[in-house]
């Protein structure tokens, strides 16, 4: 048995084969479809999640090395609101047929997590791991530097209403 | 050329429209028949409209929704005559019934053939609502007013929600189509406007929308394994140690169908033979596959090599062996033996794959008479003829639903892996879930067909373009008929507006199954076709724009009313928009060139060019403009993402995309082998929409044949080298 935590809750594995990967387990065993099967092989990125916060390719992990870890998918991202990835997928109508698009904005959104005002060059190199047949490149990259202007200012707010808070 | 009758292999798009509308019209007499007023009181209008008790408006989609969008422009369309308030609209697939008519997804025909249909659909619905609302307040109709899911009366000042009136409305006799007013262009408020996909939020936060998502209680999962070699037969297989496997629930084999197979999607059902395994789960039944050996017969399998077809068509061409004549018009040996200037190119193109991100996969419950299936299938209005006639059940006992499909491209229009899982279903008597795994996807496609031409140009002395030659070799599996997607079909241009022209065929053996690929024919054709252009302006000593802008010249309309055919001044309107928008003939920095290229496909009228840079064998694409002329806009969102994608999609296949055969299987079996354009090498997109007010048409294929010709006319700006066979990685360049 393996438990896991997915989106923040517990979830025992039993069973199963041990070197199933993470992709199948979620997808046929936690009735987690978000993540989606593009290529089995790490190429694709339509199964990105994070593992531990990283952006990872599900299909490269096996279910039985994951004892304890942490694992949040696209079904996990949004809090009380959606995440500004999520948002900003939605608001530049950045989907065709949309199935590369929740490995799309997992990759997306652990990069503005780290790095909320990358580079052209830097979302490039974030996002080179993740195909779109669609070739919707163009809008991903639009929505990642609004989603990175929602998240820096939200940053300068927090911080600023911190500030304020930490004087008074 | 000469396929069977019944064959959508042999339907050009006009043909194929015609069909559809046919099919619509006989399905239920008339299409505003179709709006049906109800017995009871109830929500529903007609057979797409909805009106919910909470005032929410539910249109159904009736095409399917593989990333063109359909699902929320032909609801849109609704919506503008029906007046009702967007935000309160639920797109949602139509169930597949014979009252929504030719439920497919191809040839770009959705908007085209549903046009009409949308808007008496909505504008109907409408007209039935005013009337309930005239009778209940005893005032005219003429003085009704609608927006926003709301009827006001002006003088009175009443007013009242779509909800509070449909009850009525629904029991109302369906209005004569005459007494039904479309509005005018001038009067929409949703169409032309930019409005998110429907699902945006669905796709966003991770909603089971899609084909792979479907799930059924007591469904098992099937993994089905095919001989490399196409038309490969299995012998044997150790089936009793597959069987005995962690997870495996069966094993066995299922006959096929004998090949070739070919690109019958109305009529057939054919599969090929193999090795089906059942297990509990989708991993179980990939694993397994490594432990299964399977006797192939291979006498009745392909052969092809994909380096000898091209070496024969290569030889053919070269030698101008025909075996076909297509098209001829006027005196081509006079224009070429008067010429002042010839030229003579050839050009070619590889077999390519479709690589849709969601690889082929499906849901079918077949173990009794009643069957259902779960798909993204392209061609939902062909499942139920076909599996009633494999099954043995009848029609009205099969149910489709249909769901989002994670890509198309033309891929899902055959339907075999639904056969293939009703087949096993039925065996194991259980619902059944396919996977094709991404290597099966790749191995078993109905490919881009290979095609090859020698083209001929002859100039006079004063530039004028009169004398035009094709030679095409074909893929053929019979030698004498081309394989779907390698033949030619007579383009308006050049050839209705050349003069002097001969396009002629030539035959070279392949038993490669061929398919429909995103535009098809029009996206190697394109290629061939305005690369020789730039080719004919430069040896002439013209600039590529005034040459190309010369020889299309200004015929007008070449078919009055034809939506398909070329209309010169919409052709001229988009060159000169683009070249405008792209700066054309400015000082471009070093090692920079501009590429132009105009192509007319599905209605579409599009122009293109490309800035690229060149440094040894790396090509750098750093902007492509855009202008398109598919009549009214629906949704501007959708069409400018389209354009964007079109761009992208076509620059990812000239790349590097090449499927080569060997003993008659598939080489490339994956990404790595099989590559697609990552966001680094994406250029920058500018789309310029001409909404020049004709007929609206489709948008998912005519942005993409020209996107090919206009990188590698600006390579050879940049370079001087002139760059003739797809994928150019075949001659050694790299985009970077």
């Amino acid at each position: 048995m393996t438990t896991i935590t997915i989106n923040g809750k517990d979830h025992s594995f039993n069973g199963i084969d041990p070197a199933m990967p993470l992709l199948w387990a979620l997808r046929d065993h936690a009735g987690v479809q978000g993540v989606k099967y593009g290529c089995g092989v790490g190429q694709c990125g339509a199964c990105t999640v994070w593992l531990d916060g990283f952006a990872v390719r599900s299909c490269q992990l096996t279910v039985g090395a994951l004892e304890g870890r942490v694992v949040t998918t696209v079904e996990g991202l949004a809090t009380a609101t959606l995440h500004p990835v999520q948002q900003a997928w939605i608001d530049h109508d950045v989907a065709q047929c949309g199935y590369c698009q929740a490995g799309q904005i997992m990759s997306a959104a652990a990069l503005l997590e780290r790095n909320p005002s990358p580079t052209d060059d830097e979302i490039d190199a974030a996002m080179a791991g993740n195909l779109c047949r669609c070739g919707t490149y163009v809008r991903i990259k639009s929505a990642i530097k609004a989603a990175s202007g929602a998240m820096t200012a939200s940053a300068l707010f927090y911080n600023a209403m911190e500030a304020e808070e930490l004087s008074a | 050329m000469n396929q069977p009758s019944d064959s959508i292999a042999n339907t050009d798009r006009r043909d194929f429209l015609k069909i559809s509308l046919g099919l619509a019209l006989s399905s239920t007499g008339s299409i505003s028949m179709m709006s049906l007023a109800s017995a009871e009181a109830s929500g529903t209008l007609n057979a797409y409209v909805n009106i919910n008790a909470d005032g929410s408006v539910t249109i159904y989609g009736p095409n399917p929704e593989v990333g063109q969008g359909v699902n929320t422009s032909l609801p849109m369309i609704v919506a503008e005559e029906l007046d009702a308030k967007w935000e309160d609209v639920q797109c949602e697939a139509a169930p597949v019934q014979q009252q929504y008519g030719m439920q497919f997804a191809g040839g770009s025909l959705s908007i085209p053939m549903r046009w009409d249909e949308m808007r008496k659909m909505g504008a109907t619905a409408r007209e039935m609502l005013c009337r309930a609302a005239a009778t209940q307040w005893n005032v005219p109709r003429d003085e009704l007013t609608t927006a926003d899911s709301m009827i006001w009366h002006g003088p009175s000042g009443k007013s009242a929600h779509y909800k509070d009136l449909v009850a009525a409305a629904s029991l109302i006799s369906v209005p004569d189509e005459a007494d039904v007013r479309l509005k005018a262009p001038a009067d929409y408020r949703l169409l032309g406007k930019r409005i998110s996909n429907a699902s945006a939020e669905g796709i966003a936060t991770g909603k089971p929308i899609f084909g792979i998502d479907a799930k059924v209680d007591g469904m098992v999962y099937a993994s089905f394994v095919k001989c490399p070699s196409i038309g490969g037969i299995a012998k044997s297989a150790n089936l009793e140690a597959v069987r005995a496997l962690p997870g495996v629930i069966d094993a066995f084999i299922l006959d096929g169908t004998p090949g070739p197979y070919n690109f019958d999607i109305r009529k057939s059902h054919a599969i090929q033979s193999g090795v089906a395994i059942v297990g509990k789960d989708t991993w179980s039944t990939f694993k397994a596959r490594e432990a299964l050996k399977v006797d192939w017969d291979l006498s009745a399998a392909s052969q092809d090599d994909s380096d000898v077809i091209e070496a024969e068509a290569l030889a053919a061409l070269a030698a101008g062996r025909v075996e076909a004549e297509i098209e001829r018009a006027g005196d081509v040996e006079a224009a070429f033996a008067n010429a002042a200037m010839t030229a003579d190119s050839t050009y070619s193109t590889d077999f390519v794959s479709h690589a849709q991100l969601e690889p082929q996969g499906v849901l079918v419950s077949a173990a009794t008479s009643a069957v259902e299936v779960w798909t993204s299938s392209q061609t939902p209005v062909f499942i139920t003829s076909n599996l009633a006639k494999l099954l043995d059940v009848t029609p009205g006992n099969i149910t489709v639903h249909q769901l989002r499909g994670g890509g198309g491209f033309g891929r899902r229009l055959s339907n075999e892996y639904i056969f293939e899982a009703a087949l096993i279903s039925r065996r194991v008597g259980a619902p059944v879930k396919l996977q094709w795994k991404r290597e099966d996807d790749m191995a078993f496609d109905y490919f881009r067909a290979p095609t090859y031409y020698r083209l001929q140009g002859a100039v006079t002395d004063d530039g004028q373009l009169v004398g035009w030659k094709n030679l095409v070799a074909a893929a053929s599996a019979d030698g004498e008929n081309a394989n779907y997607g390698a033949s030619y079909r007579p383009y308006d241009f050049p050839g209705k507006v050349i003069p002097n022209v001969a396009v002629e065929q030539s035959f070279v053996k392949s038993q490669t199954p061929t398919g429909a690929w995103r535009a098809p024919i029009s996206n190697v054709y394109a290629f061939a076709v305005q690369s020789f252009i730039a080719e004919l302006a430069h040896k002439a000593g013209q600039d590529h724009r005034d040459f190309l802008l010369n020889a299309i010249g200004d015929k007008g309309w070449i078919k009055e009313g034809d939506m398909a055919s070329l209309n010169t001044a919409r052709a001229r309107a988009t060159i000169e928009a683009v070249t405008k928008a792209a700066g054309w003939g400015r000082k471009l920095p070093e090692g920079h060139g501009l590429g132009l290229a105009f192509f007319l496909s599905h209605s579409g009228h599009i122009a293109e060019v490309a800035e690229v840079s060149v440094n040894g064998k790396n090509i750098t694409v750093h902007d492509v403009w855009v202008a398109a002329d598919v009549g009214q806009v629906v949704n501007l969102s959708g069409l400018e993402n389209q354009l964007q994608g079109s761009v992208v999609d076509g620059l990812s296949t000239m790349a590097a995309q090449r499927i080569s055969i060997k003993n008659g299987a598939v080489v490339q079996s994956n990404y790595d082998s099989y590559p697609l354009l990552r966001m680094p090498q994406s250029p920058r997109v500018h789309v310029d929409v001409l909404n020049s007010g004709y007929r609206p048409t489709g948008a998912g294929e005519p942005a993409l044949p020209p996107l090919a010709p206009a990188v590698c006319n600006a390579v050879f700006d940049a370079c001087g080298e002139r760059i003739r066979a797809l994928p150019i990685s075949n001659e050694g360049f790299t985009i970077v």
